[in-house]
């Protein structure tokens, strides 16, 4: 077996004297799509931190893409491949659409035409919207634009914050649509979500946290079958 | 994003709604809503290309030499030149760096002496111009790098204190700097005399012509504003501008999108420090000294005041600063000219946040009838309290309208300026009836400390006029004259 586009090896993180993230384990390999659930203030958000490099990890490792990114800089890692749709869109507010694109590439010289032409394909909206406000639009077209700004850096990995958060459930079920198309055209992809029932549906493999730490992994298809997680996300 | 935004219900037949956003749809309707003159003249200015502005209003700086012969107003002019140079520069540091420079004039500084260190007898060196100026402001530019490399972050109170102590050591260095080991380095606190003027081919540029100021350098000052202000308007719309926007909008979104924040923090400093430099060189010229309290704290906060009161982040606005507060600062200086500014201000202030409306009115004759009842009252009193001279100007009618003591106690200054500043304070706090009810003893008691205690104190009192604006502003419009409004994601 090749060795996974991400891993994480015994990662603790720590905000201060509080331990968030403990002892963290977890592999995405190319082309793989992940989803990683876990309660309010298990750590999820903290895990993409530190895989981003945003927060540095107390111990452990960070490999990505063959190369330990663990003391490297968040803008390296992003050169080399990851990028962010980050939790609640964090778009810039006074910037046009087509302006936000391109501070997601700005790491490759505000993206090139095809990198454009690639997202307006997917979001056939933004390109109508290109010279409005990002601040304006309504959630669902802001988390388009969150989706489409990080494609812009042509990611081998996509990390994604909560991509339901703040949808109405039939944009839900059109935005992991567009997850899966995404996904297909051969990004992987680690989503942090807390809707479980629709990210297992689509994600090959699935871990759980829980206060820091992981609890249960597996097979999508296995833990949408498990009794204990069942109860505790899905709600049935 | 006008015609451009279709309603686009009909993307995803049967889907949800999305894109109909009614506020932005309807934006043009709104503004023709306007009335049938203003709505459409608006939409026309507003498609008049920016560097059509530009070009109208360099012409018109152009032409003031021309509609005044007088070496004081051209000088006057001049110096706003300069003033909208250092704005500008500050307007990147502050306004799109998001940073707080507390050195920037000793940049502005070093750039006046390193001119006068490579152009003047002091050292020998008489540099050709075309050579010192790009060599002093590239020196800007790294030394602005190198100061704020250790501040690596760039934090706000950290980099505040840290340029804080640059503008001192700037003071101490020039200061000091006639005995810096045994060598007269920066001539001390007489500074650096006899400065070259400017000189290229053989040719120098006289700074005096008849004994008057030489206009070639107001022409000079305004070339370098036009080059300046179109160099930082391409810098801004380039993605190094754009980077600089989101990174103040959302520092933490701009790191996850992989930028070199503290890179380009340091890139912003750095400009900012270039083009204070380069405004250096200009002022060296022409003044042929150096002076190291010429930078100090009070070009600081004039400066800080002309960006803030513009609108920080926006170019026409910081350069609108200028050109309204350095006049301001020379008229203030003259007690008759003075007082014509300090009515026709409070007039347009109330006209700008009443507009003509009965409110209007009614401030402004409760206004003129408290002044007459509060001279009545105090005249009947006792005459000494109304018996003051006024000093010269349009004083008919406000000797019987302001009370003018003939011997002003000397608790009397004191007391009514702190009044007069806590009623403005109280004024941001109160709303409608109480605010207007307020005003009317607000606006008198402003009137009182002018002519009784502003007037017979100028110095102090251009710069209080100054704060005075300010809280002005903060009520009418905190983003300054021209800033942005902020959009806010909900
Ligand atoms: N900058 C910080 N400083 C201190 N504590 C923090 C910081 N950021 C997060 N935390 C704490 O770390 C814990 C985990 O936060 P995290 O954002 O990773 O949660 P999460 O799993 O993403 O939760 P949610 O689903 O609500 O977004 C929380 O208790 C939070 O308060
Ligand atoms: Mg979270």
């Amino acid at each position: 077996m090749t060795a996974p586009l991400l891993s994480l090896d015994g990662i603790d993180t720590n905000y201060g004297p509080i331990r968030i993230l403990q002892g963290l384990t977890l592999q995405v390999s190319a082309g793989e799509l992940v989803c990683l659930l876990g309660g309010n203030a298990s750590g999820k958000s903290t895990t993409l931190k530190t895989i981003l490099g945003i927060v540095k990890p107390r111990n452990g490792t960070v490999r990505f893409d063959g190369e330990d990114v663990t003391n490297r800089s968040t803008s390296h890692r992003i050169k080399k491949g990851m990028a962010i749709v980050p939790e609640n869109r964090r778009l810039f507010a006074p910037m046009t659409v087509l302006e936000n694109l391109e501070m997601g590439a700005y790491l490759h010289n505000g993206g090139k035409k095809e990198d454009f032409e690639r997202v307006y394909e997917l979001f056939p909206l933004l390109y109508e919207r290109r010279g409005q406000l990002a601040g304006t639009l309504s959630g669902g077209e802001q988390q388009m634009v969150a989706m489409g700004r990080a494609l812009m850096a042509k990611p081998k990995l996509l990390l994604m914050d909560e991509p339901s958060m703040g949808l109405a459930p039939i944009l839900v079920e059109r935005s992991f649509e567009i997850i899966k198309q995404v996904h297909e055209s051969g990004v992987a992809m680690l989503i942090v979500e807390q809707n479980a029932n629709v990210s297992l549906s689509i994600a090959d493999r699935g871990y759980v946290l829980s206060t820091g730490r992981l609890v249960l992994e597996g097979p999508a298809a296995d833990l949408r079958e498990d009794e204990d997680l069942r109860k505790a996300y899905l709600g049935r | 994003m006008s015609d451009s935004t279709p309603h686009s219900s009909d993307l995803s037949a049967g889907g949800p709604a999305v894109g109909q956003d009614e506020w932005v749809a309807r934006h043009d309707e709104r503004r023709l809503a306007r009335g049938p003159i203003l709505g459409p003249l608006e939409q026309r200015l507003r498609r008049v290309p920016w560097w059509a502005w530009l070009v109208l209003f360099v012409a018109l700086l152009a032409l003031v030499p021309a509609v005044s012969g007088s070496g004081y107003v051209r000088r006057v002019a001049f110096d706003t030149v300069l003033y909208m140079l250092l704005a500008l520069g500050l307007n990147v540091v502050v306004g799109w760096g998001g940073l707080l420079d507390l050195g920037y004039v000793a940049f502005y500084g070093f750039g006046a002496y390193a001119y006068a260190m490579l152009d003047s007898d002091k050292f020998g060196i008489h540099l050709p111009t075309l050579v010192s100026i790009p060599s002093v402001v590239i020196l800007g530019a790294i030394l602005g790098l190198l100061l704020g490399l250790p501040s690596r972050r760039l934090t706000g109170d950290y980099l505040a204190i840290v340029t804080l102590f640059f503008l001192q050591l700037f003071q101490t260095v020039t200061t000091n700097g006639d005995q810096a080991f045994g060598h007269n380095l920066t001539g001390g606190p007489n500074g650096i005399l006899r400065v070259d003027p400017f000189h290229a081919f053989g040719h120098s540029l006289a700074v005096q012509h008849q004994g008057v100021f030489a206009v070639s350098y107001y022409y000079v000052a305004i070339a370098i504003f036009a080059v300046v202000f179109v160099a930082l308007w391409l810098v801004n719309r380039s993605r190094t501008g754009r980077a600089w926007r989101s990174l103040r909008e959302d520092p933490l979104a701009a790191e996850a999108m992989g930028m070199p924040v503290s890179w380009l923090k340091l890139l912003s400093f750095s400009f900012g420090a270039a083009v204070a430099a380069l405004t250096g060189t200009v002022f060296a010229a022409l003044n042929a000294s150096v002076f190291p309290l010429t930078f100090y704290f009070v070009l600081l906060i004039i400066v800080y005041t002309m960006v803030i009161l513009g609108g920080s982040g926006s170019q026409p606005g910081v350069v609108l600063g200028a050109l309204i507060v350095s006049p301001m600062l020379e008229l203030l200086r003259d007690p008759a000219k003075g007082r014509i500014l300090f009515y026709v201000a409070l007039l347009g202030g109330a006209l700008v946040a009443f507009r003509v409306s009965r409110k209007l009115g009614v401030i402004a004759a409760s206004t003129v009838a408290f002044g007459f009842a509060m001279h009545a009252i105090a005249g009947a009193i006792d005459s000494k309290w109304v018996a003051g001279e006024h000093g010269p100007g349009v004083s008919g009618a406000i000797a019987h309208w302001v009370v003018v003591p003939a011997h002003l106690a000397r608790w009397i200054p004191p007391v009514a300026y702190i009044g007069l500043i806590g009623m403005a304070l109280v004024l941001t706090l109160v709303h409608s009836r109480v605010r207007i009810v307020l005003l009317v003893p607000t606006l008198y008691l402003a009137a009182f400390v002018w002519e009784n205690v502003m007037l017979t104190n100028p110095e102090p009192a251009r710069y209080i006029i100054l704060g005075l604006m300010l809280i002005v502003l903060m009520i009418l419009r905190p983003n300054g004259l021209l800033g942005e409004r902020r959009v806010e994601i909900v």
